[in-house]
């Protein structure tokens, strides 16, 4: 039995309550029991400072690569889930492309028992679409589901074919889980290195259009029309895939949408000197889509901000930009990118942030947590919304140093990140 | 003998005085040459160009046959690219047809460490094997660091490490004259009317080059 | 004193036009090197260059083997097949490998773009970019100008159309940035397939007809077609490229004027280019070669020269003077 928790003098913020108020968050129990003013303080309970921070329901990301099992070297679920917590996750989903892939139950509840192991950030996995990833057989989602798979993707390998992805949201469906699609149309990206456009075509790289993201996202809305799954759309990178979502909205079918926070804040322009750690895919687009995208978390047309966390070695990327591996680190800076980027320039206010970060992530994928209602579990995020810092990749707890924002000072970061009620991280223990 | 410390510029030779030790180095060539047979001035750039070509005119006045002229730009034989950088645009290097058998007079305006002397050596030979190569130059300064000994010299002056001597011609300067200057004096051709050449660099590199030719 | 390119050559798009003409420029007094008959001197004594080809290439090759040798230089010739990946040690360890063994300068051709920047951001040596992927060959580019410049004197105001493979041409990139910054009217002609989409934002013109490009044009650059092109469907055939964009002598006669013709090579006689044109009167493309000599030497000699701490320690020793 833990003691019991007093997060005090906090600016409490839970949309899913409509909530945002100066006072405390109590938890007994690994429970909330109260979050409002002025809270009684239990027998023996620890009371955490939260003067001046913002004390919010667990962030979720519902996207991130763990390299555990396979990729040991890259990342472990322990350490994954130690730098999600240090980012103020407490919880998240950890894609299937592992070596071998999460692609049966077995698999699904290795990723569980290790996640509980890590004892940190709470780790849910997300089982593959198909056998192997390899875009054929649909894999055992039933079995998937019942060892813990809270949706299914074939991210890093998209679903080629239309058929495949109508049998997953038909099936999935039945599970009441979402499919999670990377959106890329694979004869138009072969080959691509970043967007296409000016730049690529200055540079003389391959470039991906944003069709090839566009063309996916309209065929996964029209499947999921005709089939009344759930279609969610990994990592939105293009505007037009914005007006494609929204249309889908419009006419309710059942598509809800991610963003990354790199997307949100960095443009192709980025890429130029062959910069490997601006590398991603799908790849950072231009100045329009970036601001177009940030206008759709402020709606709602994109539900959900994820990280897309993929850490790779050192040496992986430093190479031939054309040859070097997509994907960045993103745990420890999500939310001092979507502070520094979305908030600062006042798109969204901390209200929309914490719906995007923990309240929508918990809706769409059915997770505890994502609100600090009474009787919930204590899954809570206090972050200093003002606290400036200056992006240091040797100091970060994940293995991955994989960055565009080194060097770079943002705005607004965790300080104290509470799991089931019991404090997973706190800034203070890092400092010294 | 002018202090460092004093900015002023003292003359050497003015435009007559430099006139006359032309008309004398021209008689001396021809001289020590016996006539103008299988005689190439080779002047090297820029300003011995200039001379070599005054020299050439003076000594057809003389003799009624004017001895072929060359061009010798010694940039990419100098020992010293890696340490003070490749000047930016080397001139042109001509050499008048065969050289071998030729008796080939370098013409230079400053005889100074000698090693702009070597290196036209040193470049003349991969164009050929000339019977005699001499050396003609309108000041010795003094201050040679390899065994070079002018068999022609206009003027000779003793001058110290802090001193320089510019020779202005009158093609690309304006008016011919020669003067020491301190060796951190702005070029004396400066704000003078350029000569031709492609070369449009600043004063400042065309001093780079003139002290490398010293 | 730093050379006046700085460290390196990686491409023509970040030069001033200042630069770009002070290597035209150095590489004039270059060409008459290579017409004596002791064709050496001595300026690159004691260099050594390592020629680093991770792709085939005889041409540009030999053509950098030639400067470095005229200039002295000891050369040494790593042909490196295939990228890196497969062959486990990386292009970092291949070059700092090389630069343990106390080289001077590099010259790397590579299949993928930005290789070039890349290795010369992690090394001391030069580094001169001899093609890199689909992105740049300046020395070829320059040898382009240069060409250009011997045969109309001035390249201000120039119209030179880019006909062929522009979206996989590094040799197109570098013509395009060279020309530009030197004043001259750039366009290009091919098929759409083989044009970058975003073509129209880099100011220069776009002709579909290779008839129209004739008539607008004083100068061709031919590029070459890559055979494989075809194979990954950019092109329908080999023989309709031909009909379409082939540059053909009856092509050339029906536009009202002389039209300069420009081929990087190695050429496919009969698909881009017929070999009437390519060995007619009005082709330079063998002094493009002779050029690339002297354009490589002009850049080998420009680069070698910077080393700032040995101009440093030369100001303060005494007889530093020349």
């Amino acid at each position: 039995m833990t003691r019991p928790l007093v997060l005090r003098g906090g600016r409490i913020i839970d949309p899913s309550q409509n909530l945002d108020v100066a006072g405390d968050v109590v938890v007994i129990d690994g429970k909330i029991v109260h979050a409002g003013p002025r809270g009684g303080v239990p027998d023996g309970a620890e009371i955490v400072d939260c003067t001046d921070a913002i004390v919010s329901p667990g962030f979720i990301d519902v996207h991130c690569h763990l390299r555990e099992p396979g990729r040991e070297d890259v990342e472990t679920i322990a350490t994954g889930a130690r730098a999600a917590a240090a980012g103020g996750f407490t919880a998240v989903c950890a894609m299937p492309n592992t070596d071998p892939v999460t692609d049966n139950q077995a698999a699904v509840g290795f990723v569980v028992r290790q996640g509980q192991k890590a004892n940190s950030a709470r780790v849910y996995p997300i089982g593959a679409i198909s056998v192997r990833q390899e875009g054929h057989a649909l894999a055992e989602v039933g079995e998937m589901v019942g060892a813990g798979a809270v949706a299914i993707s074939d991210d890093g390998r998209p679903v080629a074919s239309a058929q495949l992805m109508r049998t997953a949201l038909e099936y999935a469906r039945t599970f009441t889980i979402p499919v999670v699609d990377h959106c890329e149309e694979p004869t138009l990206a072969v080959g691509g290195a970043m967007n296409e456009g000016i730049v690529s075509a200055r540079l003389g790289l391959r470039g991906v259009p944003t069709e090839a993201e566009e063309i996916m996202v309209i065929r996964d809305i029209l499947l999921g029309r005709r089939t009344g799954g759930h279609i969610h759309i990994a990592h939105v990178s293009a505007k037009g895939s914005v007006e494609l979502i929204r249309w889908g909205k419009d006419r309710g079918i059942a598509v809800t949408a991610e963003v990354c926070p790199h997307h949100l804040s960095l443009t192709e322009n980025a890429v130029e000197g062959y910069d490997t750690n601006a590398k991603m895919n799908p790849p950072l687009r231009t100045a329009e889509d970036v601001a177009v995208l940030g206008e759709a978390v402020r709606d709602g047309t994109i539900d959900v901000i994820a990280t897309d966390h993929a850490p790779h070695h050192y040496d992986e990327k430093e190479r031939e930009f054309a040859d070097a591996p997509n994907g960045i680190v993103g745990f420890e800076t999500a939310l001092a990118v979507v502070v520094t980027s979305l908030v600062g320039p006042r798109i969204v206010d901390f209200a929309t942030l914490v719906e995007r970060m923990s309240v929508a992530p918990a809706r769409i994928f059915h997770l505890p947590g994502g609100s600090l209602a009474r009787g919930r579990p204590a899954d809570i995020t206090v972050f200093d919304p003002a606290r400036e810092w200056v992006v240091d990749p040797a100091q970060f707890l994940s293995k991955g140093r994989n960055t565009p924002y080194a060097g770079r000072k943002l705005r607004g970061r965790a300080i104290c990140t509470v799991v089931g009620g019991r404090i997973v991280y706190h800034i203070a223990a890092q400092e010294h | 003998m002018p202090s460092a410390s004093q900015p002023s510029t003292t003359t050497l030779l003015d435009t007559r005085a430099m006139d006359r030790t032309l008309r004398r180095m021209a008689d001396e060539i021809v001289e020590l040459h016996d006539g103008t047979e299988d005689l190439v001035l080779v002047g090297i750039q820029r300003r011995g160009v200039q001379l070599a070509s005054r020299i050439a005119r003076l000594i057809a006045e003389r003799e009624g046959e004017a001895p072929r002229l060359g061009a010798l730009d010694i940039t990419l034989y100098r020992d010293d690219l890696q340490t003070i950088g490749p000047r930016p645009v080397v001139g042109p290097t001509d050499i008048p047809g065969d050289i071998d058998g030729a008796r080939v007079v370098i013409v230079d305006d400053v005889l100074y460490t000698g090693r702009t002397v070597r290196a036209a050596l040193d470049e003349l030979a991969d164009f050929g094997r000339p019977a005699r190569i001499g050396l003609a130059v309108l000041i010795d300064r003094g201050g040679r660091e390899l065994p070079i000994h002018a068999d022609v010299v206009g003027k000779r002056v003793e001058l110290r490490r802090d001193q320089r001597v510019d020779v202005l011609v009158a093609e690309l300067d304006g008016a011919d004259s020669v003067v020491v200057v301190p060796k951190t004096a702005p070029p004396s051709d400066a704000g003078r009317a350029a000569g031709g050449g492609r070369s449009k660099k600043s004063p400042a590199r065309r001093s780079a080059a003139g002290e490398a030719s010293a | 004193m730093t050379s006046p390119l700085g460290k390196d050559l990686l491409a023509l798009e970040p030069l001033t036009p200042e630069q770009i003409g002070l290597i035209l420029d150095t590489a004039e007094p270059f060409k008459e090197i290579s017409e004596r008959a002791i064709k050496k001197v001595p300026t690159l004594r004691g260099s050594t260059i390592v020629n680093l080809f991770f792709e085939p290439s005889t041409r540009t090759r030999v053509s950098f083997e030639f400067a470095e040798k005229r200039l002295s230089a000891d050369t040494v010739n790593v042909a490196a097949s295939g990228s890196s990946v497969s062959k486990g040690e990386t292009l970092v360890d291949t070059a700092r490998n090389l630069e343990a063994m106390r080289i001077d300068m590099v010259v790397m051709r590579h299949g993928a773009s930005g290789a070039a920047q890349f290795l010369a951001q992690r090394i001391e040596s030069n580094v001169i970019n001899a093609g890199d992927g689909t992105h740049e060959h300046p020395t070829q580019g320059l040898l382009d100008l240069l060409t250009l410049r011997d045969h109309f004197g001035d390249l201000r105001g120039l119209r030179v159309c880019i006909v062929g493979d522009v979206l996989h041409s590094r040799v197109a990139r570098s013509n395009i940035w060279g020309l530009q910054k030197m004043g001259a009217d750039v366009a290009v002609c091919g098929p759409r397939s083989l044009l970058p989409n975003a073509i129209a934002e880099f100011g220069i013109t776009v002709f579909d007809r290779v008839e129209a490009a004739m008539e607008w044009a004083q100068a061709l650059n031919v590029l070459r077609l890559q055979l494989e092109r075809m194979t990954a469907g950019y092109i329908p055939s080999l023989r309709e490229y031909n009909r379409v964009f082939g540059v053909t002598r009856e092509r050339l006669e029906r536009a009202d004027h002389d039209i300069l013709i420009l081929h990087p090579g190695p050429m496919n006689r009969g698909v881009e280019i017929d070999s009437d044109v390519a060995d007619g009167p009005h082709s330079v493309i063998l002094n493009q070669v002779t050029n690339g000599v002297a354009i490589r030497m002009a850049v080998l000699y420009l680069l070698a020269g910077g080393r700032p701490e040995l101009a440093e320690t030369a100001k303060s020793t005494p007889g530093g003077e020349r």
